[in-house]
C-alpha cells in the first residue's frame, strides 16, 4: 500500500497526519514508525494546506507570551529576534485598567496657555502631518530581580519597541497657538487613573508625537488606543495613554505620578530625584539565557541595547564575568532613542563562564553596575535601575541569570 | 486649571527660542520645526492653521479640567473635617488601605518616619493639594470619580490629621488646603543626570 492509495480511501478526501505517517510507513515498508529528519517535508506536500484568511496565526508550534501582573504584562524578550516587537507582545503598564474607547466618540482637548482652545477628533489627528518613528518604550520600573532560574522577560520586560505614526505635538500646539509663556503641559488619560504627568515645553518642540498607529496598525487598546503621547526616550509612564486632555501652564502641575510615584530617593537618605524622565543607556542579553541548555562550540550572544539620551555607539562583551571586555556587532540601523541588536560570537569551550554586556551611548555614558548605581544614589533607589546583568553558565551547558550581578 | 487662552498675545517666540538654543532646533518657513527630518512635520511651509477640529468652549473645556495645582488652583467649592471623613474613610477606603491607613492590599497613608519607612503621605507627598486631586480623579479604585467635593475634603483632611500634619477639627477647603505645608515639601530636587561618563 502507497501513500497515495492510502490517501483515496480516507473519508472526504483529507489524510490525518497519523494516516499520513503509517502510509508513509507502509510505503517504505519500516516496522515502526520514527519520524526521521525530511519526511515532514515530504508529508506536507501530500495534501494542500489551508486557504487565504482574514487574519493570520501563528503557528501553533509558536507561542510567545506575555507575562502578566496584576499591573503590567512583560515583553518575551527571549522569543524575539528583531528589534521590532510585535504589537500585541507590547508591554504594558497601566493604574486604572485598559478602557475600551470608542473612535467615533474619542476627542482631545487642547487648552490653558493657547491662543485657540481646541477639541480634535481622531479624524482630526490624523489629517495632519504625519509622522512615522521607531523607538523604544520602557516604563522606569523596569528591573526585577530574581533567582538563577529568571527569564530575559521578568529581567527587564518592560521595554519593547515600535514603529509609531501620529502627528508632532509641536504641529498641534502651533495650531492651537501655545503662549511663549507655557514652559509646562499636563497629559491626562481617560482611563480609570485618569492618569497625569507634566511635561517641560522643550519636550513638545523636540520630539513629542501624539500617535494613533503601532507598527502601522491602529493601537493596541493597552497601549491607549485610539491615541496616546509619545515622548521617545522619556520613563513609559510619561507617554499618557488614552489621551483625553492636554493643558498648558507655566509651572508643573505637581501630580501623583510625579511627586509620591516615578521619583527617585537618593543616597542622602532625605531628598528625592524628581521628574527624572530620561531612560538611561542600557542593554540585556536576550540569548543564550535562561532556560537554554549550551552545548560546546560557537554560539552568537544577542541582545538588545538603548539609550533615551540618542544613539548607541557601542557595546561591549564579557564571557568571563568582566574580566576581559570586548566589543559586539551592532545591527544597523542604529536609531537614536531605539532598541539596536549586538551581536557577538562565541566559542563556549565547555568550563563555566559569565557572560554580561555593557551599553555606552552618544553621550560616553556606560551602563553602570549595580554597585556602582547603589554608589551613587544610596541602596533605596526605585526606578531608573539600569545595572549590568549576567548569565552564568554551567559546567552542564545550563545558563542561569547571575543574580549576584545586582544584588548589593 | 489654568486660564483658558484670554490675554494671551503672539506666537510661541519665547518657547521657540528656549528650544533653539536647548535643543538646536530650527525654524523653517516661520513655523518651529526640529533639525532632524524624522521630526519636522513637513518639508514644505506649513499654513498659519490647518483649521483641524472645533473650538473647545469653556464649558466643554469644565467638564474634563479636573486637575488641582499647588497654589489650589482648581479647587471647586466644599469643605471637610477628618471627623467628617471617617464615615468615608470606613466605607470606601478601609477595605484596601486599613482602617488606620496603615495599609492593607493597597499602600499606606499613614506614618512620618523621616527616612520612609515606610512611604507614605506623611514622609513622601510634597503637596496636599495633590491628595485632593488624585482622590478626586481616581479613587476609590473600583468607582473611582464618584465622591464628592466634601467627601474628599474630609477624606483629604482624615489623612492629614492622622499623619498629625493638621489638627483633627481643622477644616480643609479650597483656601485652607493649599496652606497646609507637607513634611516632605523641600524633599524634591530636579534631576541632575545629564548623561556623559559619570554615574549619577
Amino acid at each position: 500500500m502507497t501513500a497515495r492509495s492510502d490517501r483515496r480511501t480516507t473519508s472526504r478526501g483529507q489524510l490525518t497526519r497519523r494516516e499520513l505517517l503509517a502510509g508513509t510507513a507502509g510505503a517504505i515498508g519500516a516496522a515502526a514508525v520514527a519520524p526521521v529528519a525530511g519526511q515532514q517535508a515530504i508529508e506536507t506536500t501530500r495534501r494542500p494546506g489551508r486557504g487565504p484568511s482574514e487574519i493570520d496565526q501563528r503557528s501553533s508550534f509558536v507561542t510567545p507570551r506575555r507575562d502578566p501582573s496584576a499591573t503590567s504584562s512583560r515583553t518575551p524578550l527571549q522569543d524575539l529576534r528583531g528589534t521590532i516587537t510585535p504589537a500585541d507582545l507590547h508591554f504594558e503598564r497601566h493604574h486604572g485598567g485598559v478602557p475600551e474607547i470608542d473612535p467615533a466618540r474619542y476627542e482631545l482637548v487642547i487648552h490653558g496657555l493657547v491662543e485657540r482652545p481646541r477639541v480634535f477628533s481622531l479624524a482630526d489627528l490624523k489629517r495632519f502631518p504625519s509622522t512615522s518613528r521607531i523607538c523604544f518604550l520602557e516604563c522606569s520600573g523596569n528591573l526585577r530581580r530574581g533567582g538563577p532560574e529568571t527569564l530575559p522577560q521578568m529581567v527587564c520586560g518592560l521595554t519593547s519597541q515600535t514603529e509609531w505614526t501620529g502627528v508632532m505635538l509641536s504641529t498641534l500646539f502651533d495650531e492651537v497657538g501655545a503662549s511663549p509663556n507655557a514652559t509646562w503641559f499636563l497629559a491626562e488619560g481617560q482611563d480609570a487613573a485618569v492618569l497625569t504627568r507634566s511635561i517641560p515645553m522643550e519636550k513638545a518642540f523636540d520630539d513629542a508625537m501624539i500617535v494613533y498607529a503601532q507598527n502601522g496598525d491602529a493601537l493596541m487598546p493597552g497601549n491607549g488606543y485610539p491615541a496616546r503621547l509619545l515622548l521617545p526616550g522619556f520613563e513609559g509612564n510619561s507617554s499618557v495613554k488614552w489621551l483625553r486632555r492636554i493643558e498648558l501652564a507655566d509651572r508643573p502641575f505637581m501630580t501623583r505620578e510625579e511627586t509620591s510615584k516615578y521619583t527617585d530617593p537618593l543616597g542622602d537618605g532625605n531628598t528625592m530625584r524628581q521628574f527624572s524622565f530620561v531612560m538611561d543607556a542600557r542593554s540585556i542579553i536576550t540569548d543564550p539565557a535562561y532556560p537554554r541548555v549550551i552545548e560546546p562550540g560557537w554560539h552568537e550572544i544577542r541582545g538588545l541595547a538603548w539609550s533615551g539620551r540618542g544613539r548607541i555607539t557601542r557595546v561591549d562583551i564579557s564571557t568571563d564575568g568582566g574580566a576581559s571586555w570586548h566589543a559586539a556587532d551592532l545591527q544597523a540601523p542604529v536609531l537614536p532613542k531605539a532598541h539596536v541588536r549586538f551581536r557577538y560570537l562565541w566559542n563556549w569551550t565547555g568550563g563555566p563562564g559569565e557572560i554580561m554586556s555593557r551599553a555606552t551611548d552618544e553621550t560616553g555614558y556606560v551602563q553602570p553596575t549595580w554597585d556602582a548605581l547603589r554608589e551613587a544614589r544610596g541602596p533605596r533607589t526605585r526606578y531608573h535601575q539600569n545595572p549590568i546583568t549576567s548569565w552564568t553558565v554551567g559546567d552542564d551547558g545550563r545558563v542561569l541569570f547571575g543574580a549576584e550581578r545586582v544584588q548589593s | 486649571m489654568i486660564g483658558t487662552g484670554a490675554g494671551v498675545r503672539g506666537r510661541a517666540v519665547t518657547a521657540a527660542t528656549i528650544a533653539i538654543a536647548v535643543l538646536g532646533l530650527s525654524v523653517a518657513g516661520g513655523r518651529l520645526s526640529a533639525a532632524a527630518g524624522q521630526q519636522r512635520a513637513s518639508s514644505g511651509p506649513l499654513p498659519e492653521t490647518f483649521g483641524f477640529g472645533r473650538p473647545a468652549t469653556p464649558a466643554a473645556i469644565a467638564e474634563l479640567d479636573i486637575d488641582v495645582m499647588p497654589d489650589g488652583t482648581g479647587l471647586p467649592p466644599g469643605s471637610g473635617t477628618a471627623a467628617d471623613g471617617a464615615q468615608t474613610w470606613g466605607r470606601a477606603c478601609r477595605g484596601c488601605h486599613g482602617p488606620e491607613g496603615e495599609g492593607g492590599t493597597a499602600a499606606p497613608v499613614v506614618g512620618r518616619d523621616p527616612s520612609g519607612r515606610p512611604l507614605t503621605v506623611g514622609n513622601l507627598w510634597p503637596y496636599a493639594t495633590t491628595l485632593y486631586d488624585y482622590i478626586n480623579r481616581a479613587m476609590p479604585r473600583p468607582t473611582p470619580g464618584m465622591l464628592t467635593p466634601d467627601q474628599v475634603y474630609s477624606l483629604v483632611a482624615w489623612i492629614l490629621a492622622k499623619n498629625e500634619i493638621i489638627a483633627e477639627d481643622a477644616v480643609m477647603n479650597a483656601e485652607t488646603l493649599p496652606a497646609v505645608v507637607m513634611p516632605a515639601r523641600d524633599r524634591f530636587v530636579p534631576d541632575d543626570r545629564r548623561g556623559g561618563p559619570e554615574v549619577r
